[in-house]
């Protein structure tokens, strides 16, 4: 199987054909559309998991793997990926995840995907077959390309095999909601997080907030008292429909912009409805045709952070969050490094790369 | 250029006191916590502004002279060693914390800024920054992110990749990047993690925005005594697989009790062959079920004694002595050397055992200490440097723990960096298209290789050099170890 990757693209980088690099297919519809005409690499058919072992926190699968499976095996023995991530599908795969780099209503608390990994397999563009970071927790020997593969849409390389760490489900899960306006909201979900409380994560959507406690039975209703709030019945429900965007926040086919920003930063002062989540760290804003992307950009920015136009970008505006010169320098050698022949998702992260 | 004419240059901008090039000034910064390897630079400079630091590297970058940064010093791989023809920049005066944002859970540093000090000034808001390296009473914040410094709490709280936010990093040529944010997620590449544990050969950090996170509520520890290695390294595991994540959770072996109960009398049982430390954190109900659930599970792996110390100061008392590893092997032998590598936590048994057959054949003590949670072992080898060729029979043997910790799956460093130690065995680490994209990413951000040239990455010529000692990963994933 790898033998035929690696052929695949030895000839792309010989004719310079850009490979769309193509997991379960579930988010197409993030990012930028790849630069020209493309052959599809399709990644799926190198799965299954290749080490687990729940007592070294430690799993390894390769990138065709379906979340769905890894996450089943992890469940077996009351285990988890704790950075949640969205799956956008059944069909979705580590490889696309980790390239992704989404992570869900416990990124907060937890970390994101690059914090739990800790190792890839991968072919660079000239198909080479390299193995970065490892199988276990802390290991600083040579730079850390593997987190560097999080979030990068594919564009250096072509993820065969990932290990993660993995983390033991929280024994109770329950869900405080409560009537706040944003202000007050931001104000209190920072606060708590500056206290030694089990809150997993966070959501604030239509003057409701809703605060997820995670842990030892005793640990979560000690944390109740001290919160209040009323409990709601279906608590898993509600952070799957957060996860997976499903809540009715998100049924709207205006543009859906991700804010990435300080979670101290005041309301946005911008028209359309706002969601929040990771302690006030990322406002999801549905956009209208009165706010360019100039001006969101500029908001997020003043917030000390960034954003993305995450869905339902009709006007073609480019999805990611401009960089300066200096940083997209830096962005082009190594693409150029990675990927001499500028084959793997070209234009899918940025026209440059 | 010649040394008198970069002294020149250099104080140009900036003051007397500020360009070292004596000998007897410049001699201590001729090595950092690796005392074994020593060299001189041609000229020490110790800036006080990012301005200045900007300037030293648009000099360095025109003259094509090599640049080493260097934090506190305390790094235990050399990697803050000198270049004999380049600068060593000394970033210890840009020690300010610059300000702290207790709502938002962040403090702005500068580079010389104590470990321990940030904590410090965060705990008047309950808060404190988690990494916790065991030199933290002196290593700076740029070292750590230099190295990714963990310490005893990383497996539930994470290296120092985990807990920061943003860097500001100054290219060789001196242009600035901003690198992450104050936010979570950022656009772009994962700049900040290639960065965090990159030695210095990528950029120079001249201002880091940590995560600040809750003091916990309440701490308490679980001390149980083993009659064997192997019924302690199964503890580990089943604490872990019960699903619990220990706040910190160490081991000392036999030798290294007697050494530190001979010194701090800490009450340890003598008789044990291994003693895990196992530590709880958290709201106070939570800890007290766990503290349970802790005990019950040392008590079902064979644990022979086990005790939680009921106050604060018998915990601290308790932690003292694990802490107290290393001074006590200063006590016991003329010199010693730490090793650093990461092994699968199922794999220790057979590890010690391998320790103690390499012990043996080198005529060496050796004092085992480990982050079990983690994995990471820190070998204490003892020796005597005054005795000819004693530290070289030390090197070969560490070298040969740290093939031992490939070999069985793991990493040749854990905490401490490559550096100058541990470059041979980064051939055994990695392939040569590994090496080559190291060597391919720091020229992305350094192309002309002046900064800290020589270390971290070894040359594929070197290497090829030390030929077939190596054992690559994936070859031997399965290895035999009867031969230890």
């Amino acid at each position: 199987m790898i033998d035929q990757y690696q052929a695949a693209i030895r000839i792309a980088a010989e004719h310079k054909t850009p490979l769309q690099i193509c997991g379960g297919g579930t988010k197409y519809f993030y990012g930028n559309p790849i630069t020209g005409r493309s052959n599809l690499l399709d990644a799926t058919a190198y799965r299954g998991i290749v080490d687990y072992e729940p007592t070294e926190l430690v799993m390894t699968a390769r990138a065709g793997t379906r979340l769905v499976d890894l996450e089943a095996a992890l469940d077996r023995y009351g285990q988890m990926l704790a950075f949640e991530p969205p799956y956008f599908g059944a069909a979705a795969t580590l490889g696309g995840c980790v390239a992704a780099g989404l992570s869900g209503p416990r990124r907060a608390a937890a970390g994101a995907v690059r914090d739990f990994v800790l190792g890839v397999r991968m072919l660079n563009g000239q198909g080479e077959d390299l193995n970065f970071g490892g199988q276990v927790m802390k290991n600083v020997a040579g730079y850390d390309v593997s987190r560097l593969m999080a979030g990068a849409m594919g564009t250096l390389g072509m993820l065969l095999e990932v290990s993660l760490k993995v983390l033991p489900k929280p024994a109770t899960e329950i869900t405080l909601r409560m009537q706040l306006d944003e202000t007050a909201a931001i104000e209190k979900m920072n606060r708590w997080a500056g206290k030694p409380l089990p809150i997993s994560a966070t959501c604030h959507v239509n003057g409701e907030l809703f605060v997820r406690l995670s842990g030892a039975e005793s640990a979560v209703r000690a944390a109740q008292v001290k919160l209040g709030g009323e409990e709601l019945s279906e608590s898993s429900v509600f952070w799957q429909s957060i996860r997976e965007q499903t809540h009715d926040f998100f049924q709207s086919a205006k543009p859906l912009w991700r804010l990435s920003i300080k979670s101290t930063a005041s309301p946005l002062l911008l028209p359309g409805k706002q969601l929040m989540e990771w302690n006030g760290g990322l406002r999801w804003l549905l956009g209208d045709e009165s706010m360019s992307a100039e001006t969101i950009r500029k908001i997020a920015k003043d917030a000390g952070g960034y954003a993305t136009l995450f869905r339902n970008n009709e006007s073609c505006i480019p999805v990611f969050h401009p960089l300066d010169s200096g940083m997209m320098n830096v962005h082009r050698a190594l693409k150029e490094k990675f990927d001499p022949s500028g084959i793997f998702n070209p234009g899918r992260l940025y026209p440059e790369i | 250029m010649s040394p008198q004419e970069l002294v020149k240059s250099l104080r140009s901008f900036l003051s007397p006191e500020a360009v070292l090039y004596e000998t007897e000034d410049m001699k201590p910064y001729e090595c950092d916590g690796l005392s074994a390897y020593r060299q001189l630079p041609m000229v020490v400079v110790l800036p006080q502004t990012e301005a200045q630091v900007i300037q030293i590297l648009q000099l360095c970058h025109a003259t094509q002279t090599p640049v080493v940064a260097r934090g506190a010093g305390t790094g235990l791989s050399g990697g803050a060693l000198p270049h004999a023809q380049g600068v060593l920049l000394s970033l210890a005066k840009l020690n300010q914390i610059i300000a702290i944002d207790p709502l938002a859970r962040m403090a702005r540093v500068q580079p010389g800024v104590r470990n321990l000090a940030i904590s410090e000034a965060a705990a008047p808001y309950g808060l404190y920054y988690a990494p916790d390296p065991s030199s933290q009473i002196a290593c700076s914040i740029g070292g750590n992110v230099a190295e990714n410094s963990g310490g005893v709490h990383c497996l539930k709280y994470g290296l120092t990749v985990h807990n920061i936010l943003r860097l500001r990093v100054l290219t060789i040529s001196g242009e600035c990047l901003e690198i992450g944010g104050e936010s979570l997620d950022s656009a772009g590449y994962d700049l900040l993690a290639l960065m965090t544990g990159s030695e210095g050969m990528l950029g120079i950090v001249t201002e880091i925005t940590v995560k600040l996170i809750p003091k916990p509520e309440k701490a308490q520890l679980v001390m149980a005594a083993f009659d064997d290695v192997l019924k302690a390294g199964n503890a580990v595991a089943n604490v872990i697989g019960a699903g619990i994540i220990p706040a910190g959770m160490e081991m000392m072996d036999k030798i290294t009790i007697h050494a530190v109960e001979d010194f701090l009398h800490a009450g340890y049982d003598l008789d044990a062959a291994a003693i895990l430390f196992c530590e709880s954190d958290g709201g106070a109900e939570e800890v007290a079920d766990e503290i349970k659930r802790i005990y019950a599970i040392m008590q079902q792996s064979g644990a022979t004694k086990i005790s939680t110390p009921q106050d604060e100061a018998g915990r601290l008392k308790c932690w003292a002595g694990r802490k107290a590893a290393f001074p006590a092997a200063g006590r016991i032998s003329p010199d010693y050397y730490c090793m650093d590598g990461t092994i699968p936590r199922k794999r220790l048994a057979d590890v010690l055992r391998g320790i103690e057959a390499l012990s043996q054949e080198y005529g060496l003590r050796c004092m085992n200490v480990f982050h079990a949670g983690d994995g990471n072992l820190h070998p204490l080898i003892l020796y005597d440097a005054n005795q000819p060729g004693e530290l070289e029979k030390t090197e070969e043997f560490g070298g040969k723990i740290l093939e031992m910790c490939i070999r069985v799956g793991g990493a040749i460093t854990g905490e401490h960096g490559v550096g100058m130690e541990k470059i041979n065995q980064m051939c055994a680490q990695f392939r040569t298209g590994e090496l080559a994209m190291f060597h391919a990413v720091k020229a992305a951000f350094d192309p002309s290789g002046l900064l800290n040239p020589g270390k971290a990455v070894p040359t594929l010529h070197r290497c090829a050099e030390l030929g077939a000692m190596h054992v690559h990963r994936g070859e031997e994933k399965f290895p035999e170890l009867p031969r230890f």
